[in-house]
């Protein structure tokens, strides 16, 4: 795309678009060598998903929540600065080089900018299971969302997956007076014991491993059943769901509830950097698509950068380094630092963000995703939008209709509806690998297109000049 | 051989002559390409329609009735060997416009054409109340629309995958995926692919859209197509508002709102752009005030495939006999006869009747 | 009858405001996320399903999912991308009674 209207605030140097640590952590280092900055960002206010209402919880309860998020609390200052232009509410919803649409309460917008950092951060790995699309079955990051910006917890939820994520929401609840009623795993003890052959990656984040140790340890005093090796998860339900069932332990389980949580890892949100034209590739290890970039961040499209759990997940302060590196990296491309001067600054955060990576490739093999959910039964939706199921996929896919996902969109509406493919798109890949006994590597992703966020046809038709017609060749014949 | 006849290409174009080779007992072997490739098939706007087609060319506007006239017939004998509702709507369709000069031209420019039918050209002009009794939801920035009663619109997807089904239940073989590299005819034809592997064939109808001009002039076509791009719109699905489709919206048998489409020379680019989407919705929202709350949920551009005169092309290699050409850009329309009539042309090596108009011989300076 | 909530509200000290769901009178924290809010009222279903008609309440929270969407006024919104106002008029969303049944 090509058409970008001057806004009236005028180019900028830099203008990123997500304010969780990645975003901030840019931000504040763009603005510190120098550069004018917007940061745009859907929600009220600073902080992602991972900081999420840091500037009120942190003080409301940041017991509960735990140190490591009120942390986030520094980096949600620093970006109250005079050279950053905070645009909350604001939903972005086309990004090219050298501009960034947005739509927020006044209307549509845009940011004209020298440089572009994508810092739209990470997703909870869709888990699709029988029974995954009843009312009361959400992620386990949605429960978290609700106690950082709502204070409001379910009061006995059970949680299924795999992950840090899992231990650490758990004990939020119980924090919080709302202990759950059951963790149900998926990951096997071997799993664990695999993954010690990573424990230089392991060593590397002790820190993490401590407070994980600690995190059990809680649940433990507190009586917290934990189930594992768990597999056969389905979840039942009239209109709403209402029971867990599993094996464990060679038997049949069943765990009544009213809220389930669902979590099995997190994987790069890769929505904006594919409606963006930038190359992705599959990473086996963490069995989902990233972008392609080099250590600044810089993608294979000139002035689009990205940076934090988009680009590769790291974690918070995996991600909040990579802003700064990608900030120092824009800088340099800019003129505004020396190469040896982006060099010297960056040489301690690389090193440091080396060591976030190794940990993360201790957690990725001691919680794998949950194999059952990665090629779901046929009877399971995973299209939720569209109401596909594997099984329909498989049928599509068995009698030759498509050789990769685009096709298989057009015959069975699957990533058609309102999300856009985000929740299926890798589930299809996946099926499609599958049926052609290929890796996902070798099979494309679905083509994403703008609109990224919802916009009304009255309020993109306010961008059109008549002025200025597209340039049009004869409308008949 | 593999197979009597090979088909490069598994669009509409190529599945329609497809199922119509198969009717006549010929086996029939379908090459499509990767997931990738710019398929017109799988972006295309989905109207049956007559209107503004041929107004220099009265065969092509007669060829476009004709098929217009078939679609009912097909879409049934479609509907009941697949089962697949293709939401055929053949109720008449609109052309909108914003002044008294734009409808004055196309009026006059039917009047033309009626005559050169013989008085075969079912339109009526709509003004006022008349237009928002027809369309009560069209505002009042349109001085008035064009009614051709042979115009309607189908779900072009359901098409696609009718049409790939019906293909595949007759026994072709078909295969996706695959790019054909050359062709060459040593004996019948071979067709190798890129990955190698090799497929003989009688005779081989060349329907690739885009993809033709490259094997069409190895074939000894002149094969001169290029590419126009539509960026297209879709809503979320809103209760029913459109009765009828016009050239600047039609609303889905799910009931979202299709608007499309934009006609651009911008080579061989499929990428939407903002210019091009606040453009088409500008239009929309002028055309029917109510769409402007409305969410839009999607929206992709897709290449025409177009000849310099806008007319399909239909045609044998002078040079290599046995070697067919099929072109158009109105794939979804011309379905019917593609299915119906261009078979018996493909199989019998007779003229096709009345539609050497398409042949190449018009390009020749 | 608004049903049982399945969820805690660790905060008291809150400013609640009048908006109807559904047609039904609710109170909710001003300037509280939307989807969070109705949840912690016992709201459970915000949409159903074209295809199979199936109920679909919130399940990402973060804009992800699409399935907390609501009609506020005429328009289609994503309620966890929503602050609470006073005074807003929400509907669940239905995409068949949105929609209609197709061309024949």
């Amino acid at each position: 795309m090509t058409n970008c209207k001057m806004d009236t605030m005028g180019r900028v140097n830099l203008a990123i678009v997500g304010a969780g640590p990645a975003g901030m952590a840019a931000a504040r280092q763009a603005v510190d060598v120098g550069l004018k900055v917007v940061l745009l960002d859907e929600q009220p206010r600073v902080g992602g998903q991972i900081y999420r209402n840091v500037t009120r919880a942190a003080y409301s309860h940041g017991e509960a929540l735990g140190q490591d998020y009120v942390s986030g609390l520094k980096l949600a200052e620093a970006v109250q600065h005079r050279q950053i232009t905070h645009k909350s509410k604001a939903a972005v919803w086309s990004i090219e080089p050298g501009c960034v649409h947005y739509r927020d309460q006044s209307g549509m917008g845009v940011v004209n900018a020298d440089h572009v950092l994508l810092a739209t951060g990470a997703i909870e790995r869709p888990m699709p299971l029988k029974g995954w699309t009843l009312p009361g079955v959400m992620t386990a990051g949605a429960a978290q969302i609700m106690l950082k910006q709502s204070a409001v917890a379910p009061r006995q939820a059970v949680l299924v997956g795999s992950g840090p994520l899992l231990y650490l929401v758990a004990v939020q609840l119980l924090r919080a007076g709302c202990p759950p009623s059951a963790l149900v795993e998926t990951q096997l003890g071997r799993d664990k014991r695999r993954a010690i052959q990573y424990w230089r990656g392991a060593l590397a984040g002790w820190r993490y491993l401590r407070q994980g140790l600690d995190l059990m340890i809680e649940l433990r005093n507190a009586g917290i059943r934990r189930f594992e090796g768990a597999h056969d998860l389905v979840l039942l339900g009239e209109n709403r769901v209402e029971s867990v069932h599993f094996r464990s332990g060679g038997r049949l389980r069943e765990i009544g509830c009213d809220t389930v949580l669902l979590h099995h890892g997190v994987i790069p949100n890769i929505h904006a950097t594919k409606a963006a034209g930038i190359g992705h590739h599959w990473s086996p290890r963490r069995q989902a698509f990233a972008p392609n970039v080099d250590q600044w961040g810089q993608s294979d499209i000139n002035q689009l950068w990205i940076a934090g759990d988009n680009a590769g997940i790291t974690g918070a302060v995996g991600s909040a380094l990579s802003g700064s590196i990608a900030a120092l990296g824009i800088a340099g491309a800019l003129g505004s630092l020396t190469q040896s001067e982006r060099d010297m600054r960056a040489r301690p955060l690389l090193a440091k963000r080396a060591k976030e990576f190794k940990f993360r490739s201790f957690i990725e093999r001691a919680f794998p995703p949950y194999k059952q959910a990665l090629l779901p039964d046929d009877s399971v939706p995973i299209c939720r939008c569209e109401e596909v199921t594997a099984g329909e996929i498989r049928s599509a896919l068995a009698h030759g209709q498509g050789a990769g996902p685009n096709q298989i969109k057009a015959y069975t509406r699957v990533g058609m509806g309102r999300c856009q493919g985000r929740i299926c798109g890798t589930t299809v890949s996946r099926l499609i690998a599958e049926a052609q006994g290929t890796s996902v590597g070798e099979i494309e992703h679905f083509k994403i297109r703008p609109p990224l966020r919802p916009v009304t046809l009255g309020a993109l038709a306010s961008l059109h000049d008549p002025e200025d017609p597209l340039e049009q060749v004869g409308i008949h014949d | 051989m593999d197979t009597d006849i090979a088909i490069v290409g598994g669009g509409l174009v190529g599945l329609a002559v497809a199922w119509g080779l198969l009717k006549l007992g010929q086996r029939v072997t379908v090459i499509d390409g990767a997931d990738t490739t710019l398929s017109a098939s799988r972006g295309n706007f989905g109207l049956v329609w007559v209107q503004g087609k041929g107004t220099r060319a009265p065969a092509y506007a007669r060829w476009s009735q004709h098929a217009a006239g078939l679609w009912s017939g097909f879409a049934s004998e479609l509907q009941d060997a697949t089962g697949i509702d293709l939401e055929l709507q053949q109720d008449g369709g609109l052309d909108l416009h914003f002044s008294e000069d734009s409808l004055q031209e196309w009026v006059s420019k039917y009047e033309g054409l009626r005559d050169a039918l013989g008085g075969d050209y079912p339109y009526e002009v709509l003004r006022g109340d008349d237009l928002r009794r027809e369309e009560p939801e069209i505002g009042p920035k349109v001085v008035g629309g064009i009614l051709h009663q042979q115009d309607g619109h189908v779900n072009p997807l359901r098409l696609l995958r009718a049409l790939d089904g019906v293909v595949r239940n007759n026994g072709a073989r078909v295969m996706t995926g695959a790019n054909v590299e050359t062709i060459t005819k040593p004996d019948g034809f071979r067709l190798t692919l890129e990955d190698g592997a090799t497929v003989t064939a009688g005779k081989v109808v060349l329907a690739a859209g885009l993809g033709s001009a490259k094997l069409g002039r190895e074939l000894g076509f002149l094969a001169p197509v290029t590419p126009e791009r539509g960026q297209i719109l879709i809503t979320e699905k809103l209760p029913k508002l459109i009765r009828r489709p016009s050239l600047i919206a039609r609303q889905v048998g799910s009931g979202g709102v299709q608007i499309g489409a934009t006609n651009e020379t911008v080579g061989l680019n499929d990428d939407v752009t903002i210019k091009g989407i606040a453009q088409l919705a500008s239009e929309a929202v002028a055309a029917y005030p109510i769409l402007a709350q409305a969410q839009l949920l999607r929206s992709w551009g897709a290449l025409r495939v177009m000849t310099p005169d806008g007319l399909p092309i239909y045609a044998e290699s002078e040079t290599m006999p046995g070697a067919y050409l099929i072109t158009c850009h109105s794939g979804v329309t011309l379905a019917s006869t593609h299915a119906l009539l261009l078979p018996a042309w493909l199989v019998k090596n007779s003229k096709l009747r009345d539609l050497e108009v398409f042949g190449e011989t018009r390009f020749a300076v | 009858m608004k049903p049982d909530s399945r969820f805690e509200r660790l905060e008291q000290d809150v400013v609640l405001v009048p908006v109807r769901f559904d047609g039904q009178d609710y109170a909710l924290p001003e300037g509280a996320n939307l989807a969070a809010a109705l949840m912690a009222e016992g709201v459970d279903v915000f949409r159903k399903t074209r295809r199979h008609r199936e109920w679909r309440g919130p399940y990402c929270l973060m804009g992800v999912c699409f399935e907390c969407i609501v009609k506020i006024g005429d328009e289609t919104r994503q309620a966890c991308l929503e602050e609470v106002q006073a005074g807003m008029e929400i509907m669940r969303h239905d995409e068949l009674q949105d929609g209609h049944n197709g061309a024949r």
